[in-house]
């Protein structure tokens, strides 16, 4: 068990370790350039030196993500079940959303830019509209995807439309609006950044964009670390969240 | 008057309501009537796909029927009458509640879950041995202990009628022999009504008061073959000369065996 255990905390540290080696030797062994690629020892130092620079900027990001995140969820999934339960509607925008979804939202960066200024706001649409089509979409899946039986059996005892949806229909439902969360959350971080890049003062995208101007190649992959970092933390609280809400089910599939 | 009365029960499926492509409405019950008593227990027997289990979603109010009647208990039945127990193919218990919660969705969405109806829960799992698993999530259980689970959901309201759609069609024989049993004994304690879809020639004569045989696609009711088995009955009837009697008449009537010579038998 022992063994075990330190076999799979071991492995990864050791991939990570022979990564970082490769790195390093390619860029000593070929003289690359600090401001090309610099060594993970000058990147590991830039993350130490600036961890304050980075924290504030990510904080910024951070909120960016989960605000549009949360807003996202707080209007597609009434949206989804305003579809799933009227043919009307659904006819009239389910195929709009199916359409739309393939759309590259980034490239109205610039656009929502000059309609919401270079404040939050315009981060927060950006981020919305790439994190609500997962969500809508994979909840009204969820939504029409009902066990035809556990129907049945509510309607064999006269249910109202109500106690459906309550106690049959939503909670059936939830792994699937997990599963567009759990995408959402990873696009809402690059809706962020991308909007930062747009036009932006501050967050870690700025901070990329403006390191990379000065040549501060150091400062530029540090930031690129922690917007990782924060990238995995967001998802993690999602598959936390998942947890909490769903405790039935089963663990994820191990990714090999 | 009987308990229950089915005359003349027809079911035609418009090409719209049909998933698959065809343009023709498809006749899934031509004619069907019976008639049956109260605590009775009548299987309705017929080859796969032959309609049997649409009429019993039609005797459950599930789904309207083209034309006939449906009477049950004096009512007649357009809707769900709400005091049905149901149980189908697959157990269908919810994965988010426990065991003991599965139990209790009837009597949340009666609006009677109290006290009571908690004790009742307890006693019906006691009923199916499954006292230790009360508060288990479903994906714990094996697929029998699943359908007791499931049968216990469909008997908490003290249902008039039970209606079971191929209920232990998935289970291995053994545990479909005791599920058999336990649902012998279930009926003898509640003295519910029980219509039963099965395809399994011996499981129809081993449970009946009563067998209603269907013919192939469009479904008519080929013959009715009561059953002269007292109860309570046990696995040795199966080896007896009245029950393989009845097990060729229904063969016969299914068109498994070709009739037998007159006095040859």
């Amino acid at each position: 068990m022992g063994v075990r255990l330190a076999g799979q905390i071991g492995y990864p540290l050791l991939g990570v370790a022979v990564i970082l080696a490769a790195w390093t030797a390619f860029c000593v062994l070929r003289g690359i350039p600090t401001v090309v690629l610099p060594t993970p020892d000058k990147v590991f130092n830039a993350f130490v030196a600036r961890f304050d620079l980075l924290v504030s900027e990510g904080w910024v990001t951070l909120k960016e993500t989960l605000y549009g995140f949360i807003l996202a969820l707080v209007v597609g999934i009434p949206m989804a079940v305003a579809i799933a339960n009227s043919r009307a509607l659904n006819l009239m925008f389910y195929p709009l959303l199916i359409g739309l979804q393939s759309v590259p939202k980034v490239a109205l960066a610039p656009i929502l830019l000059v309609w919401l200024g270079t404040g939050i706001e315009s981060k927060l649409a950006i981020v919305w509209l790439v994190a609500f089509f997962p969500i809508i979409v994979d909840t009204v899946a969820g939504l029409r995807s009902t066990p035809r039986e556990l129907l049945e059996l509510a309607h064999s005892l006269r249910a109202t439309p109500l106690q459906i949806f309550l106690k049959v229909q939503f909670p059936a439902a939830l792994p699937f609006v997990f599963t567009g969360a759990k995408v959402a959350i990873t696009l809402a971080v690059i809706g962020a950044v991308i909007g930062e890049f747009v036009g932006s003062s501050e967050g870690l995208g700025f901070l990329l964009l403006s390191a990379t101007s000065q040549l501060d190649a150091p400062l530029a992959f540090a930031a690129l670390f922690a917007l990782s970092f924060l990238g995995m933390f967001v998802y993690l609280l999602v598959e936390l969240a998942e947890r909490l809400a769903a405790p039935w089910l089963p663990p994820a599939p191990q990714r090999h | 008057m009987a308990f229950g009365s089915i005359q003349n029960v027809r079911k035609v499926f418009a090409a719209s309501e049909l998933t698959s492509r065809s343009a023709e409405p498809v006749v899934a019950l031509d004619d069907a009537s019976f008639e049956f008593d109260e605590g009775q227990l009548i299987s309705l027997l017929g080859p796969s796909g032959c309609g049997k289990t649409t009429l019993l979603r039609i005797i459950g109010g599930l789904i309207p029927k083209t034309s006939g009647s449906v009477t049950i208990g004096g009512r007649e039945v357009t809707q769900p009458l709400g005091d049905y127990g149901f149980v189908f193919q697959s157990p269908s218990l919810m994965p988010w509640r426990s065991v003991i919660d599965n139990v209790l969705f009837t009597m949340e969405i009666l609006k009677r879950n109290d006290r009571a109806a908690r004790e009742r829960a307890t006693q019906l799992l006691n009923l199916v041995g499954l006292s230790g698993f009360l508060d288990a999530r479903p994906h714990q259980l094996s697929g029998g202990m699943q359908q007791r689970v499931a049968l216990c959901r469909a008997l908490i309201h003290q249902p008039k009628l039970l209606l079971m759609d191929e209920p232990f069609g998935a289970l291995d024989e053994l545990t479909r022999l005791e599920m058999n049993d336990l649902l012998l004994r279930i009926r003898r304690e509640t003295g519910a009504s029980v219509l039963f879809v099965t395809h399994s020639i011996s499981e129809a004569v081993y449970l009946s008061d009563k067998v209603i045989v269907f013919s192939r696609r469009p479904a008519r009711v080929a013959t009715e073959i009561p059953i002269a088995l007292s109860y309570p009955r046990s696995q040795q009837v199966r080896f007896t000369p009245a029950f393989t009697k009845s097990e060729r008449i229904a063969s016969e009537a299914l068109g498994v065996v070709p009739p037998a010579e007159a006095g040859a038998a």
